[in-house]
């Protein structure tokens, strides 16, 4: 089923569309259900439609051949007909739809041999920090992990409400204020990706994209020993500048951060220690 | 004195602003210098703004929508021809421009275009069908009127004075709030909905009661007509949903002019609130717009497939189903925002269950024009140009209304796609195919035919070309919303799409062509007998247009095709043997002043001019109390004028035979 | 006019006053709509003090406690006035709905008292978005109240010009409504705003 919707959109540039064209398997698990539910609902779009123009072109008023019944309006059998088909097509969907929601959980951790990689992102007017707190370094509009290796995201925002969103790798969740969300990464082989912020957040929106790079673990060490040797830092006298309303930002490397960082950026929205009613999950 | 207003809010700052200004301001002063050419001031203010007759209402509200129509659609295909040129370049409009146009867009056509239509067509025909001489409180759907105006004449004059909001037709916090947004463009579009919203809500508790309290005698609640159902359900989910977005946008309203923290980011503010209530409102809308669009095409199905509505009490059911559910499925906007799988499994599984009576309702307009005799008439058109399209847009729902699913599509240009293809097909479609039926018995003569095909084949075929592109860019990642882009791979899709409006625009074309050459012909085209489609249902047992007071003599009902039974029966265009007086609602100038004292409060508010507000507010205040405190609001009509009358519509109707 | 003619007359104005009816009790619904969500916003509301005082430092319950006997009792009074009504009694109409306006009056009063003691206290709206909730939700039954007593005045005016006629005596009905209504979401806010607070 899913092989013959590829084949229908693979015959143009769509096949490299970022949703036909996952490179991770959360994205393809989430494709796959999209394509799933598609064909399910060929099943009555297809027939509905045929029959429309059918009935429209066979009961034209000119074709008194037709059979005419002007007073037919009831009939038990097919009334139920009109329930059933639809209700047994959603209780179809409705069962993948509660498993595949289960499964694809975006806070639920990746199965995987190896440990995740921690990556902490802030959104910011109009750009995008990624905090790295095992290597201790931080990037702004580029995200950089090593293919293979799932990626544990935590997200928060240091302005607006913004949504974090990679297509081919891990689709999206809102990025707020004061608040954490999580996302699940895991990039099959090395590649560069698109990521961006899909919900409006004022006049830098659309230009607020980042680049997201799959590599070799060896490359991965590379990047980070780079990333190293630039010197900046950014700490509390440091990240109010970066912080700042700014548009279309170069990749920007901190070879320093402060420990605490990500969540000082949480709490300053949440002073002392009440906690907040949010239903976000840590 | 002024508030914040200054001689900076003029729009000298861009010439597309500036342009936008002076057509607005030039089309005011136009329309002025007609009516003052042709002396029409005073006959407008005694035979329309006054009115309180349910009829001349709807046919305001209609006019008010064609009017926001009109606008809404510019802004379209501004952003259409912004998109298409701007690969790796500004485009033709800075951001903050842009953003106004899409915020202004979605906010015009969903509050006072589809709302005013709506509404329109329910006080045109509701009563008529129902068998009464006017609504419950017909003073009250004066003030329902302005105050819906009221509105769009804030959203309007933000073109003129200061800017729109830049916070898309949503208005999410913190975004709008005042700290992000410092200016007067979210004020606009607070109050621009709070002011309508009043009357919406009002409206809605007018139909309910109209519908349960009205209705000739014989016609049970399995008698109505679909659309009278459709009406019913609607006005009840506008009367219990509309207060969710009072409470949304008044308390945005709160935190920007007191500066209290209901959804600000820090001293305790929760913006996932307003998500929570914005959509409590925003789903139920959703079926307000399109249940009565449903009892329309259920009409019109019946009637040009020349056969009764087939499984009349599954329509019922799962229109009544519809409007329960409807408040159970608000979550589906918003998956991505970190809830739980299992709170995002049960509202997804509930988005789904509501596809089912919808389900139903396609059936059943299938199997009613099963075996029938149907006649293209442009009404006809639109239903079945609806069905095709809409199914593919509840497809696109289903697909979006599973999480994962969501997690990759939404705020794409997919969901774009996904809710115009629900809206254009199953609400304008819907409006239209209502328009062009009823406005031979609205207006009393023929609707131009070829015209009114024109429009539904440039506007179906607009659609495709203008939305089916905007579902493979959602495929291909495209965020909503978006100035510029620098994916060249993006751009044909936006080029096909801004086609589509530009055919869409001709369909617009052909509409206004059509009630050019309609008027232009009416006095060859008169409607003598009042039942121009061999109608079934009520409304055409009167004449076109119908007397004020609707029924010389309430119909007795005994079928659900009421007039289609008495002309079977042979007791249609019965004279009886004497006329009684007929009490009228009195014509008052208070809906129009409400109105008025409504924009200007709602104006006052924005510029933060208080002595205003207070005055306007006491204005209000005043006139409320003053007309409550009234008991003659009716005039009888004496039996002699009454028989004038009918005896006119009886010679008409034998000069025809 | 003839006699039947009258009866008929008679007829369609119970109609309307039916009608009436039922739109006000629609409105009232639509208006506990709003009252159900403001108080959801407050509940979720009462964590977000911003490291502000919190409802047990700030409430006094003999304060509500007085507002709300003050409340139930002008209830009582209202249906008193009500009574009267029906036995066509214009004199002890007024008189009923004066110490209703009274009450009502005072209640207000203390009400007012409250916020101003708060707002002195550096403790007013804009301070949390706890108070935001706590200010608009008893503020909202606040203004409900406020229009009510205007609304009393306005009916007690129609009541002593007009006399106990059809029209004033179904308003003075649906204005009855709207009182009592007032009561039911007092005792939600001191249930769910005051009580829990000192808890």
């Amino acid at each position: 089923m899913t092989a013959g919707v590829a084949f229908f959109v693979g015959a143009c540039d769509l096949k490299r569309a970022a949703v036909i064209d996952p490179k991770g398997p959360i994205a393809l698990a989430e494709r796959n259900l999209l394509f799933d539910a598609f064909c399910v609902m060929m099943l009555v779009i297809v027939p509905v439609i045929v029959l429309t123009l059918l009935f429209a072109y066979r009961y034209r008023a000119s074709n008194t051949k037709a059979v005419y019944t002007p007073t037919w309006a009831n009939s038990v059998r097919l009334d139920a007909l009109t329930w059933l088909i639809p209700a047994l097509i959603v209780m179809a969907v409705a069962v993948l739809l509660w498993r595949s929601t289960h499964r694809l959980d975006p806070y639920r951790p990746l199965e995987s041999k190896e440990a995740p990689l921690d990556v902490q992102v802030v959104a910011q007017d109009w750009k995008w920090l990624f905090i790295y707190p095992e290597q201790g370094i931080a990037v702004v509009n580029q995200l950089a992990f090593p293919a293979g290796r799932p990626v544990s995201l935590r997200i928060t925002s240091d302005t607006v409400m913004n949504s974090f969103y990679v297509p081919q790798l891990a689709g999206q969740i809102y990025a707020m204020a004061g608040m954490q969300t999580r996302l699940q990464m895991l990039a099959d082989q090395p590649g560069t990706f698109v990521g961006r912020n899909s919900q409006y957040s004022g006049g830098g929106y659309s230009q607020q994209h980042f680049e997201v790079q799959a590599m070799s673990q060896a490359d991965f060490d590379a990047w980070v020993a780079r990333a190293k040797q630039g010197g900046a830092v950014l700490d509390a006298t440091t990240y109010p500048a970066l912080a700042a309303k700014s548009r279309a930002n170069p990749i920007t490397y901190y070879s320093t951060v402060e420990p605490r960082l990500f969540d000082s950026i949480i709490d300053k929205y949440r002073h002392s220690g009440h906690a907040h009613s949010a239903p976000v999950r840590r | 004195m002024f508030g914040k207003l200054t001689i900076d809010a003029l729009p000298f700052y861009s010439p597309i602003a500036a342009g936008g200004a002076a057509v607005t301001v030039g089309g005011a002063l136009l329309v002025a210098v007609v009516l003052t050419y042709l002396k029409a001031w005073k006959y407008l203010w005694t035979d329309w703004l006054t009115s309180v007759d349910h009829k001349r209402i709807g046919i305001m509200y209609v006019v008010l929508a064609l009017i926001m129509l009109l606008r809404g659609f510019v802004d379209a295909l501004m952003m259409r021809a912004q998109q298409a040129m701007a690969l790796n370049a500004g485009g033709y409009l800075p951001p903050e421009h842009f953003d106004q146009i899409f915020s202004s867009h979605g906010t015009i056509m969903i509050f006072f275009m589809a709302m005013p239509f709506m509404t329109g067509l329910m006080n045109v025909i509701v009563p008529l069908q129902i068998g009464t001489r006017d609504v419950a409180f017909p003073w009250l759907n004066a003030v329902s009127l302005w105050l819906s105006a009221a509105g769009a004449a804030l959203v309007m004059v933000s073109l003129v004075i200061g800017k729109f909001s830049t916070a898309g037709w949503t208005g999410y916090p913190p975004y709008s709030g005042v700290e992000y947004n410092p200016g007067v463009g979210v004020d606009y579009w607070i109050w621009a909905i709070l002011i309508s919203g009043v009357g919406s809500t009002m409206s809605g508790i007018n139909f309910i009661v109209t519908i349960l309290k009205r209705r000739a005698p014989g016609m049970t609640l399995m008698r109505m007509t679909p659309f009278v159902w459709t009406a019913l359900v609607a006005s009840v989910l506008m009367a219990f949903a509309f207060p969710a977005i009072t409470v949304a946008c008044g308390l945005l309203a709160l935190d920007r002019l007191a500066g209290m923290h209901f959804f600000t980011n820090a001293h305790g503010g929760n913006m996932m609130n307003y998500v929570n209530l914005f959509w409590i409102w925003g789903h139920p809308e959703v079926y307000i717009l399109i249940l009565p669009a449903f009892g329309i095409f259920s009409e019109v199905v019946s009637t040009f497939s020349r056969k009764r509505l087939f499984g009349y009490e599954s329509l019922v059911y799962a229109t009544a189903a519809i409007g329960i559910l409807s408040f159970t499925v608000w979550l589906h906007h918003f998956f991505t925002m970190g809830s739980s799988a299992n709170v995002n499994a049960f509202f997804g599984v509930m988005t789904m269950i509501i596809a089912v009576p919808t389900g139903v309702k396609v059936f059943n307009w299938l199997l009613t024009m099963y075996r029938g005799r149907i006649e293209f008439h442009p009404s006809m058109m639109w239903s079945i140009g609806f069905i095709v399209t809409f199914v593919i847009g509840g497809m696109t729902g289903v697909l979006l209304a599973i999480p994962p699913a969501d997690f990759l599509m939404h705020n794409t240009t997919f969901l774009v796609a996904h809710f115009h293809n629900m809206i254009i097909p199953g609400v304008l479609f819907g409006y239209l195919a209502g328009y062009m039926y009823w406005f031979p018995k609205a207006f009393g003569f023929a609707f131009h035919r070829g015209w009114g095909l024109g429009a539904f084949w440039c506007w179906i075929i607009g659609f495709y070309l203008a939305f089916m592109p905007l579902y493979l860019l959602g495929l291909k990642g495209m965020p909503r919303r978006m100035e510029t882009y620098n994916d060249p791979t993006w751009q044909p899709y936006l080029l096909v799409a801004a086609s589509g409006a530009v055919v869409v625009l001709c369909g617009i074309g052909c509409m206004v062509m059509q009630l050019y050459v309609s008027i232009r012909d009416r006095a060859k085209t008169r409607d003598l007998t009042g039942d121009p489609f061999d109608g079934r249902t009520l409304e055409w047992s009167t004449s076109s247009p119908p007397p004020p007071y609707n029924f010389a003599v309430i119909p007795t009902v005994s079928d659900r095709e009421a007039f289609l039974e008495m002309k079977e029966k042979g007791t249609a265009y019965r004279r009886p043997a004497a006329y009684e007086p007929i009490r009228v609602p009195s014509n008052t100038p208070i809906g129009v002043i409400l109105g008025a004292f409504g924009f200007v409060l709602g104006f006052a508010m924005v510029w933060h001019i208080w002595w205003l507000v207070l005055a306007s507010g006491l204005v209000m205040f005043a006139a409320v109390i003053v007309r409550s405190s009234n008991d003659d609001q009716e005039f009888t009509m004496s039996a002699s004028e009454v028989k004038r009358i009918e005896d006119q519509r009886y010679r008409q109707l034998g000069s025809r035979s | 006019m003839s006699v039947a003619h009258m009866s008929e007359h008679e007829r369609e104005e119970i109609e309307t006053h039916e009608q009436r009816a039922l739109g006000f009790w629609l409105y009232l619904m639509g208006d506990a709509v709003i009252f159900a969500l403001l108080f959801a916003t407050y509940a979720i509301m009462i964590p977000g003090t911003a490291g502000g005082p919190t409802g047990k430092q700030l409430f006094d319950l003999n304060n509500a406690a007085l507002e709300t006997v003050l409340l139930l009792v002008s209830s009582m009074t209202f249906g008193f006035a009500s009574l009267q009504v029906k036995a066509g009694n214009r004199g002890a109409v007024l008189a009923w709905l004066a110490i209703t306006f009274l009450l009502g009056t005072g209640f207000v009063f203390l009400e007012v008292r409250e916020f101003a003691g708060m707002i002195a206290k550096g403790a007013g709206p804009d301070r949390s978005g706890f108070l935001s909730a706590f200010f608009t939700l008893v503020g909202t039954h606040g203004v409900h109240v406020t229009m009510g007593l205007i609304w009393i005045v306005v009916l007690g005016a129609q009541v002593a010009f007009k006399g106990l006629t059809m029209p004033v005596a179904s308003r003075l009905n649906r204005l009855g409504l709207f009182w009592h209504f007032l009561d039911i979401a007092w005792i939600g806010i001191f249930s769910i705003v005051y009580l829990p607070g000192l808890l």
